[in-house]
């Protein structure tokens, strides 16, 4: 379980905080999604969960433990990352590419990874990725990658998993596939933690959602209590509609055309 | 797994290949021994002559451009992963800048000869350091895009520093610097062996040994540290190790370049993409390759020598279009 307990965070030479007095929580079983505007400060919770940027006041713990005291493997043991982008700077066998999972695993002086194998391969099987191990990463299409690069965090067999932007690039039937692997997963007892612009996805797959702006949390809570017209309106300054999904009753996000509105 | 035919093959290869450059190398010469004189050659049978120019100069010399060929090759091949990026290569980032500006004050400043790899070796420390010193003043962090740029100013700083000793040095002594920039193995001694295989065991060993975190660090800084590793201190010692591994070489036989550059390119598809194995690949084939590329030097103009690095340069151009054929 991923805590954020008001957490601020300031970037050298920043004028303003880029996060201040963040709280939420990420269960494990939920899928938990952070939205908000472009540079509200979505991606910067993610890098001060993982060490890259310092908290300045209050706390990220996982499991309990304060993540800024504790070790780098450890850390990773616990919470495996799905990044916005990455390329590998020469492309690898995907197997192998999964294999890297399980590097917080492994000791420097021993190759003994005892249940290595089971956990690469309970991967691939969840992430089913099974029909293209065998090629490089370069000969794969968008949602292949990305659903390999999801196989090498499970590999990793930590309790949460983060991932930034999970659908960029991807299609209609693509990113409904990205999802329903997140819900599969958090059905098994994951804490998913999930970065997003897709509001109407994460309005029907989200357990609970937090909403940035500018830095700070706009509102917090189911999506029906989060995804309200005049909050949306506010936060993304421009005009829109909240209706109703008429398949599953969840609230879906309707932006109209017209002038931005200051 | 892939199917285990084509890896054997692929090791076997390059197994064979630093044999047979090795044989070749100690076989041919002013001098050219039988497969069977060679082998009592080497037992220390036979005709006193060939005994003598077997251990005392050919032995030597193929050891040695051996060693140089595996070290250039194994640091060009963590460099590359380390800093992700397929053009790094030791003398890309400082260290024969380094090397070149110890040597040539060794040279220019009359010290004796011996001193020369001394100063070289201290050049390529001093250059390492300064990269590492500049990454870390200018951007705060040392990190793989800035530790490329530092390397390629603390290079150009160090052309700019040697130009100068050269200009105002006398004939002679830029003669015999000259000579070092272009790279040789004809020295070579059993010290000079015994010296980079105990240094190459000790830093490319330590390579080997992180080459891990090298796999990890090729995705990327955040995927990286994602899987728990501290991207600016693994990135920091691969390329100490890396360069050091290098700078030993630099000493050892003067500035051999395209070798670091060109050979892990050529055996990383086939290795499998880990680093422990391209290391290890890289090494077997820049041994060969460096085996080889000594005897076209020493032979192909005999009795006089082609300098090694304009040999390897040659050889090195082909070797790099076919690759770039391979991108498009």
């Amino acid at each position: 379980m991923i805590r954020f307990r008001d957490v601020e965070v300031r970037y050298p030479n920043a004028v303003h905080p880029a996060v201040n007095g963040v709280s939420f929580e990420a269960l494990r079983g939920r899928i938990t999604a952070i939205a908000g505007p472009n540079g509200s400060g979505k991606s910067t919770l993610v890098r001060a969960l993982l060490g890259r940027v310092p908290v300045a006041s209050g706390s990220i713990t996982v499991d309990g433990a304060d993540v800024s005291r504790m070790d780098r493997r450890e850390l990773a043991r616990r919470v495996a990352v799905v990044g916005q982008r990455e390329e590998p700077a020469f492309p690898l066998r995907v197997r192998d590419y999964i294999a890297l999972g399980r590097h917080p695993h492994l000791q420097l002086w021993s190759a003994a990874d005892p249940t290595g194998s089971d956990a690469i391969a309970r991967a691939i099987e969840e992430a089913e990725v099974g029909a293209f191990i065998d090629r490089t990463t370069d000969e794969l299409s968008g949602g292949e990658w990305q659903r390999v690069r999801i196989a090498r965090a499970l590999a990793q067999e930590a309790g949460a998993l983060v991932l930034d932007e999970p659908t960029t690039y991807l299609d209609v039937a693509h990113e409904m596939a990205a999802f329903e692997l997140l819900d599969a997963l958090a059905r098994r007892a994951q804490a998913i933690l999930v970065v997003s612009h897709q509001l109407n996805l994460v309005a029907r797959f989200a357990h609970s959602v937090v909403l940035l702006h500018r830095g700070v949390v706009a509102a917090s809570g189911s999506p029906t209590d989060v995804m309200r017209g005049d909050v949306l309106e506010r936060v993304y300054e421009w005009p829109l509609v909240v209706t109703r999904d008429p398949a599953v009753g969840a609230p879906a996000l309707l932006p109209l055309r017209g002038r931005r509105r200051l | 797994m892939t199917p285990g035919t084509p890896r054997v093959a692929f090791w076997s290869t390059l197994a064979a290949a630093l044999v047979l450059a090795g044989l070749l190398g100690l076989g041919i010469g002013p001098v050219r021994l039988t497969p069977a004189e060679l082998w009592d050659a080497l037992a220390g049978r036979g005709d006193v002559t060939a005994v003598a120019i077997m251990r005392d100069i050919r032995a030597p010399r193929v050891a040695l451009a051996a060693l140089v060929g595996a070290a250039l090759a194994m640091s060009g091949a963590a460099l590359q992963g380390t800093l992700r990026n397929a053009l790094a290569e030791p003398y890309l980032l400082g260290v024969s800048g380094g090397a070149a500006v110890g040597a040539v004050i060794a040279v220019v400043g009359r010290a004796p000869f011996g001193l020369v790899p001394a100063g070289a070796f201290a050049g390529a420390v001093a250059a390492v350091i300064l990269v590492l010193a500049i990454a870390r003043a200018g951007a705060g962090r040392p990190d793989p895009r800035v530790l490329l740029m530092a390397g390629v100013v603390v290079g150009a700083f160090a052309n700019a520093a040697i130009m100068v000793a050269l200009a105002s040095a006398p004939p002679d002594s830029t003669r015999n610097a000259l000579w070092w920039m272009m790279g040789s193995v004809a020295g070579a001694t059993w010290v000079h062996v015994r010296w980079l295989a105990a240094y190459a065991a000790v830093a490319g060993g330590a390579l080997l040994l992180w080459a891990p975190e090298i796999d990890v660090l090729a995705l990327g800084d955040e995927a990286a540290a994602g899987l728990g590793v501290d991207v600016n201190r693994a990135g920091r010692r691969a390329y100490v190790l890396a360069s050091l591994l290098a700078a030993a070489t630099v000493a050892a036989a003067g500035l051999v370049g395209f070798v670091g550059l060109v050979v892990p390119h050529l055996v990383r598809a086939r290795a499998g993409h880990r680093h422990r194995a391209v290391i290890v690949a890289a090494g077997l084939a820049g041994a060969a390759l460096l085996v080889a590329a000594d005897l076209v030097a020493r032979t192909i103009r005999a009795p006089s020598e082609l300098p090694l690095g304009a040999v390897t340069a040659l050889a090195g151009v082909p070797f790099f279009l076919a690759q770039l054929r391979r991108l498009r």
